[in-house]
């Protein structure tokens, strides 16, 4: 029961991280058609710079925000230089030009940083919790709360404000989005800087518990792909369902079975969505296709 | 109101609108009809700003808006009810009517109601996703939604598609009802009877260039009209 807990409980932690990271392939994906692999890095990107700003003195608090402000920055050029230029173009082409700015922004961070593992002390210290037997990190609850906080938010954001529904009316139809007033560019520009946020946030919460380094987004790319793929790409509670779903089957079969096969996990997920279930566990919501 | 000179557009290296000259004067119902393929979606398009094009000045109101994009044009006051409707599926028909006024600033309660009265089934449905109305319930929805523009220009693009003869005519009884509340109308259709008869004047588009113009009761009587839409 201890152990079964204890996979419960990191499942959840990890589950959290990739749901973030889906969120923010769906949001880009919504607004734009673009699958952003891009979407690794601003994980990177969270972490790395509130370490070295953590280096430099920066109180956490404060490095953390400026990591969030450099990842919508990042996000944001991302759009404007990489992704609307090539407005128009095949889906093929914007995901070989995101895979592109990944390497770029890799590269970039190796230069800039270095290439060695970095960390940021956790927000609460270190000494474990025991719940039932299990031992729980402080830290994995703040990765759950923000979490939880970063949805709320958004599904607020869309349920409720006029913005919110310019950016699913985009989604849903650009040609009536553009025709009722909707500026269809800003609200990608604005998904980019969202995703960049919550990607950030991601990884500034996860860093403390794994490290961060400069190559970190690959696998964190990778990962929140298939959760969005099993969640339903383009469907938000999917992205969501999709990771916590993907960090259970990680931690469990790491637990159960052997570590070795924790990252193939996500490979095998994305292979038997494509063969089973291609649209995903949620799909796009039905209506959507009448 | 609106004043279109030499517009030009193409789909790639085919130019499908051939240099159209027109022009709609404020209060006016202006019927363009023309058979399939002719340009006339096309057309409505580059004037809203949707589809790009390759020549040509629009003005609205005495003001260039060939270089604005699309949300300009809706800011500056026209509204485009796309050809197969294109309404916000997922999104509940009221959402779909909020988004409708989205340049705008002022309350909005007065033509909620407004839209609810000209299309009373909508009212009934306030809630649910324009995704699972009818055809003819989802073509009052797209054009309610640009009423909620308060537009001063309004484009039509074939309202009557796929409808049942008595939503056509309650659907065209509203476009002429527009007309009293002040909206100027650029109706396209290729039912060219039912839009002459509400249309101050007509145009007659083939292959991307005007071919007829006039009265929308002499294009009516006019032979040639008469022969190619009218099927008489
Ligand atoms: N997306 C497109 N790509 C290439 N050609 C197109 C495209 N859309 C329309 N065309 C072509 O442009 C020409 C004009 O089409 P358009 O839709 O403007 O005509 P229309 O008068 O609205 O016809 P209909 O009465 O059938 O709606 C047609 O020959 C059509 O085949
Ligand atoms: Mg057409």
């Amino acid at each position: 029961m201890p152990e079964f807990l204890q996979f419960l409980f990191s499942g959840l932690t990890v589950g959290a991280v990739y749901a973030m990271v889906a969120l923010g392939f769906t949001l880009i994906y919504n607004a734009s058609d673009v699958v952003n692999f891009a979407q690794g890095e601003f994980v990177m990107i969270g972490g790395m710079v509130t370490a070295f700003l953590g280096y430099a003195g920066v109180p956490l608090p404060l490095a953390a925000l400026l990591a969030i402000a450099v990842a919508i920055v990042v996000g944001l050029l991302l759009h404007a230089l990489a992704i609307e230029p090539a407005r128009g173009a095949s889906a093929v082409t914007l995901i070989i030009i995101t895979i592109g700015a990944s390497i770029f922004l890799r590269g970039a961070a190796q230069v800039i940083f270095d290439k060695q593992a970095h960390k940021i002390p956790a927000f609460s210290g270190d000494a474990p919790i025991t719940f039932m037997g299990a031992a729980i990190l402080p830290q994995s609850l703040w990765v759950l709360g923000g979490a939880v906080v970063t949805f709320v938010a958004i599904f607020l954001f869309m349920d409720r404000t006029l913005l919110g529904k310019a950016v699913l009316a985009t989604a849903s139809n650009r040609l009536a989005a553009q025709l009722v007033g909707i500026n269809t560019r800003t609200v990608m520009a604005l998904s980019f800087g969202a995703s960049a946020a919550i990607g950030a946030l991601a990884g500034i919460l996860i860093t403390p518990i794994t490290l961060t380094s400069y190559d970190a987004g690959i696998l964190l790319a990778l990962k929140g792909f298939a959760a969005a793929m099993l969640g339903g790409m383009g469907n938000p509670l999917g992205a969501v369902l999709g990771g916590i779903l993907l960090g259970l089957f990680e931690q469990f079969s790491a637990g159960y079975v052997s570590s070795s096969y924790k990252d193939a996990v996500a490979f095998i997920t994305i292979l038997l969505v494509l063969f089973v279930m291609p649209s995903g566990l949620l799909g796009r919501r039905a209506v959507e296709r009448v | 109101m609106l004043e279109v000179e030499d517009l030009r557009s193409a789909y790639g290296r085919i130019e499908v609108v051939k240099g159209v000259s027109l022009k709609v004067a404020a209060g006016e119902i202006v019927a363009l009809v023309g058979s399939n393929g002719a340009g006339k979606t096309t057309l409505l398009r580059a004037l809203s700003g949707v589809q790009p094009i390759t020549g040509g000045r629009i003005r609205l109101q005495g003001e260039s808006i060939e270089k604005a994009p699309p949300h300009r044009r809706v800011a500056l006051g026209m509204a485009h009810v796309p050809e197969g409707r294109q309404v916000f599926a997922p999104l509940s028909v009221e959402d779909n009517l909020r988004l409708g006024a989205f340049q705008r600033n002022d309350d909005i309660a007065v033509d909620l109601e407004r839209v609810y009265t000209l299309f009373p089934a909508l009212a009934d449905k306030r809630r649910q996703a324009a995704g699972g109305l009818s055809g003819g319930q989802q073509q009052m929805l797209a054009m309610g939604r640009a009423l909620m523009a308060r537009p001063k220009l309004l484009l039509l693009d074939e309202p009557s598609m796929g409808l049942a003869p008595l939503l056509v005519q309650q659907i065209l009884d509203v476009v002429a009802s527009l007309k009293a509340e002040g909206v100027t109308v650029l109706l396209v259709e290729q039912n060219a009877t039912a839009a002459l008869a509400i249309a101050d004047r007509g145009y007659v588009i083939e292959t991307g260039r005007i071919s007829l113009q006039g009265s929308g009761a002499a294009l009516l009587r006019d032979p040639k009209v008469r022969e190619a839409y009218l099927g008489v």
